[in-house]
């Protein structure tokens, strides 16, 4: 399969790929996917809690090229944004940017879950209302 | 396609991108290539052309790679019928059989990782109301001879197993699968396309009644490929699946492919030649890959057996590593993976889910189909190009992250359900 420019050029230079301290307050981690399904998106942010801005973001991805490169495009465009504009970023556009054919769109897909899961866990984590998206938990962690 | 040279190690360059993908198909032997072209230009006769001198020399000619291909497989030249492919000698053996003895019977008898020409060829017979039954493989890909038995009865008129499997290489224990099939009286047929040309196949020791071959899987061209059907103890009869003018003694209408008819029969005689020692290379080749890999690397997994396997086929997962995320890191290497990614259905490999592997893993592997034209410089640039790969990729994986924490990844509630 060919892949755009920019889909290659994510892939072979991923952005922000790491980890933030998932226990900090004000780190929201969201992790969406499953191994099985051959896609798992780890994506953080940390948020200034002055100002509700998005001052760093990390993801790590297992997938196909085009799930790295919606994660690490997915991160590049959280970083700057307060947390409401973050969560007006749709799939659409990730397709778009990156020109993924038909059946690489569930990458985006992904891709705007972890933001909304990233974002939900923030919130919870600071006693906001939200809509959290579904994500996935380690067993030990929830009993 | 560009190519250019890098330099390895010492003298030892090597030219990409690098071809190790020969289980899909093989580069076409200079010396087949040579062989075949004055059979599109001064011999083009029809070999069916009774009367005059082109026919007789394309006639001459296509017996002559009967002969080489019969020998090959320990058959006669007469057992010989030659087809399009593999694909086409499946269905015509499978289905021949079916429509030939279906007032003896109505059971097929095949197993799960078979290629799709057997399996789709079954389920279509299923729908004529044919029974089928789908044996399950051992974690080795090997079917278990206990299940085989107790699947058959007064009904079954065919077994349809592979010599080797396509993805993982395994090698089906099919001399016994024969004995018990002519205990029985139940006919066998094999996909031996993978395996002719590679381990030793003799259908009078293995016990086969009817095997098929494709030339472009050992070093000859596409679309020519024949079917073994052995004409005594017992004489196998079929009924032909394509009406025409009678050829290959009724079994299969139309004019025979002259050309790759001789190129599969030069692809044959050198297979014979040479078999025993090529295999001793590959083996020795592929274990270099695997040794390689495996000595950098971590939660690397060998799927299929390794002790009944082709000597060219490795076939490994890649823990925490999306298959096809790592084609893309070794585009310069053609090889393939059994991710869901790198399928037109978006479903992992069928044969490794059949392996009980998971579907992590299926989506992890990669196949190396190591053949005749590969060198060890190639094995091991492709090994520092995996190795260096898979351990970026591990970098940006948060599943390897979350395995180092120490986190049973099998106890994780995932977000998203499985989709199959």
């Amino acid at each position: 399969m060919a892949y755009s420019d920019k889909v290659l050029d994510h892939y072979s230079n991923p952005r922000n790929v790491g980890s933030l301290d998932k226990n900090s307050t004000e780190v929201g981690t969201g992790l969406v996917g499953a191994p099985e399904c051959g896609d798992v998106m780890k994506l953080q942010i940390k948020v200034n809690p002055a100002t509700n801005i998005i001052e760093d973001a990390k993801f790590k991805t297992f997938g196909c090229g085009s799930a790295i490169a919606s994660s690490s495009l997915a991160t590049e465009w959280v970083k700057g944004k307060t947390v409401d504009e973050a969560l007006t970023i749709r799939n659409t556009d990730i397709v778009k940017e990156l020109s993924l054919p038909p059946v690489k769109i569930h990458c985006s897909v992904l891709a705007e879950d972890a933001i909304r899961a990233a974002i939900g866990d923030w919130k919870k984590k600071n006693g906001q209302h939200s809509q959290a998206q579904p994500q996935a938990q380690p067993v030990e962690q929830r009993a | 396609m560009s190519t250019n040279v890098i330099s390895g190690n010492g003298n030892n360059d090597v030219k990409l991108p690098i071809y190790m993908d020969n289980h899909a198909t093989t580069r076409t032997d200079p010396r087949v290539v040579e062989e075949m072209l004055p059979y599109f230009t001064e011999k083009f006769g029809n070999a069916a052309s009774r009367n005059h001198e082109f026919g007789w020399v394309a006639e001459q000619a296509v017996e002559q790679a009967r002969e080489r291909i019969a020998k090959l497989i320990g058959a006669t030249s007469k057992e010989i019928i030659f087809t399009s492919g593999a694909t086409e000698s499946n269905n015509l053996a499978i289905k021949g059989v079916a429509e030939m003895y279906k007032e003896k019977g109505n059971h097929i008898i095949t197993q799960a990782i078979e290629h799709k020409a057997v399996l789709d060829t079954c389920k279509r017979l299923e729908k004529y109301g044919f029974r089928v039954t789908y044996l399950p493989v051992q974690k080795d890909g090997r079917i278990d001879l206990d299940d085989l038995k107790r699947a058959m009865d007064d009904k079954t008129i065919l077994v349809t197993i592979m010599t080797a499997n396509n993805e993982i290489g395994a090698l089906q224990p099919i001399r016994e699968i024969g004995a018990l099939c002519h205990e029985r009286g139940v006919l066998f047929h094999t996909d031996a396309v993978q395996a002719i040309g590679k381990v030793p196949f003799n259908v009078i020791q293995d016990n086969v009644d009817l095997a098929s071959l494709t030339a472009h899987k050992l070093y000859g061209p596409k679309g020519v490929g024949a079917l073994y059907v052995r004409r005594k103890n017992p004489r196998v009869q079929l009924v032909a699946q394509i009406d025409g003018g009678g050829h290959e003694r009724g079994m299969r209408s139309g004019t025979l492919n002259v050309p790759g008819i001789v190129g599969f029969g030069k692809a044959c005689a050198l297979a014979s030649e040479g078999m025993a020692e090529e295999a001793v290379k590959l083996a020795a080749l592929r274990d270099r890959l695997k040794d390689a890999i495996m000595g950098q690397l971590d939660e690397v997994y060998i799927n299929g057996s390794v002790e009944h396997r082709l000597p060219g086929n490795l076939n490994i997962s890649f823990a925490y590593v999306e298959g096809e995320s790592l084609l893309m890191g070794i585009n310069d290497i053609a090889v393939s993976s059994g991710s869901a990614c790198t399928s037109a259905t978006l479903e992992p490999s069928y044969v490794l889910k059949g392996l009980g592997a998971g579907d992590d893993l299926a989506h992890s592997s990669i196949r190396f189909g190591i053949g005749r034209f590969n060198t060890q410089a190639e094995v091991d640039y492709v090994a520092a190009r995996v190795i260096e790969t898979v351990k970026r990729l591990r970098e940006l994986s948060p599943l390897y992250e979350m395995a180092k924490e120490g986190i049973d990844l099998t106890k994780v509630q995932w977000a998203a359900e499985p989709t199959h």
